[in-house]
């Protein structure tokens, strides 16, 4: 009998049941203030790296805080430490010390 | 008949006075040479635009009253008690005495050289929401070289919602005001583009977020959420701006006519002291009330009361409300 080629594409919604959270439970312990952002923007929109690149730190957390770590480590090598970030920060983040500890962390897990 | 003394004639000293007159004698301490300074600021208020003048016309006139004694120019420097009575000291030394005192010092905007990275008092583009209330009273919109400004850029949380400034407390009046300001100053300048720079849009009171809607649908405001984080001069002296526009992922930047900060409320100079000097100081310098739902006019202190905005920020009718509830609390206590 023929075959029809049918397959299922993968879902894109993230699987909160299946997610993954050991680098953010880690980065936490690490970086007590990395779980207290709102997201507003200034650390992306002061960054110098952002000038010269794609380099989102905000997108960045947002995902790791989601548990898609995939990608992550090698994103953030376009990070020059230049700390405008955490001046800039409404909530004082201490987000250069959380991308140090980001990429401590990723890298251990080859993410 | 007894006696109260207030000290702060804005509109919870002067609604409480009005109120307490009734049966007992009130004193009333104005440290500056004008009641009402806080409202005399604005122009209009939100949510209806009701004129400030107005609002403080009727308040004003309340303080005709035989039982009120109104002293301007008087500032109080310490408040002690003595007895069953309080005795309260102004500046030039004199003593009075009372059987119950309500502090109501009120607020002061947030003073916005303290974000140097905002650019205001150094580049003239950059105002405040006070400074902008002004230009709206007198129809002198204006940017840094004196033309009227084809894009205005309104920036909320200054001072507020900021660990940087040492605030961290959300100032609850500054999202609608932003709103209101905006819907002037397109009445006013029907070309210019306004945006407003967002973190969250808080519109928590009656008639805001409705306000909020007809700014987008009658007015074309504009909402961008991200906060701006640096701001500065071109050479053609107008205000660039730099933000992340959150909901794109994408940073961004903007040259504007205008950059308005809108500016948070804080504990004025005499709240932070009085709170000090009675024992009732709080967080971030507003006074503290004996306990946050059912005693929230009276203190840890007998006799001595709070209302109005030395207690946290607050729109103008929960002032009036608080004032008329610290007159009851008030009233019940010298019975």
């Amino acid at each position: 009998m023929r075959q029809f080629g049918f397959s299922i594409s993968q879902t894109r919604s993230i699987d909160l049941d299946q997610i993954d959270f050991s680098c953010l439970n880690e980065l936490r312990e690490a970086v007590p203030t990395f779980m207290v952002c709102i997201n507003c923007g200034a650390c992306t929109a002061t960054c110098s790296a952002q000038q010269f690149s794609d380099f989102n730190i905000r997108k960045i957390k947002t995902k790791l805080m989601q548990g898609q770590y995939e990608g992550l480590a090698k994103e953030l090598d376009k990070c020059m430490l230049c700390g405008k970030c955490t001046l800039v920060c409404p909530r004082e983040v201490n987000l250069r010390n959380s991308i140090v500890n980001m990429r401590r962390i990723l890298t251990k897990k080859n993410k | 008949m007894s006696k109260i003394a207030i000290i702060g004639a804005g509109p919870a000293g002067i609604e409480s006075a009005s109120m307490l007159a009734r049966n007992h004698e009130v004193l009333l301490f104005e440290k500056s040479s004008t009641a009402l300074s806080n409202i005399l600021d604005k122009a209009y208020l939100f949510p209806d635009f009701s004129s400030a003048t107005d609002i403080a016309d009727s308040l004003n006139s309340k303080l005709i009253n035989e039982n009120i004694k109104l002293m301007l120019n008087t500032e109080v420097v310490d408040i002690v008690r003595n007895d069953s009575e309080w005795k309260i000291v102004d500046k030039s030394g004199k003593n009075y005495f009372v059987d119950a005192v309500l502090i109501t010092t009120g607020y002061q905007t947030f003073d916005a050289t303290r974000k140097e990275e905002l650019g205001y008092g150094i580049y003239k583009g950059v105002v405040t929401s006070i400074d902008m209330e002004r230009m709206i009273r007198y129809n002198q919109i204006v940017n840094s070289i004196n033309e009227a400004p084809k894009r205005i850029v309104f920036l909320q949380c200054v001072g507020s919602r900021d660990e940087k400034s040492g605030n961290r407390y959300c100032s609850k009046v500054c999202c609608v005001t932003a709103v209101k300001q905006a819907i002037e100053v397109r009445k006013l300048l029907p070309e210019a583009e306004i945006y407003i720079f967002y973190m969250d849009l808080r519109m928590w009171g009656q008639h805001f977020e409705e306000l909020y809607r007809e700014s987008q649908e009658k007015y074309d405001i504009r909402f961008v959420r991200g906060r701006i984080s640096e701001a500065s001069s071109t050479f053609d002296r107008k205000i660039q701006i730099k933000a992340e526009d959150t909901l794109l992922g994408v940073p961004m930047k903007m040259t504007a006519d205008l950059l308005v900060l809108m500016v948070g409320m804080e504990a004025s100079c005499g709240t932070k002291d009085l709170g000090v000097k009675c024992g009732i100081g709080g967080e971030y310098g507003f006074v503290k009330t004996a306990t946050p739902h059912l005693c929230d006019n009276e203190t840890t202190e007998q006799g001595l009361f709070v209302a109005g905005s030395c207690k946290r920020p607050m729109t103008i009718n929960d002032v009036i409300n608080d004032a008329r509830s610290a007159a009851c609390v008030i009233s019940d206590y010298l019975k």
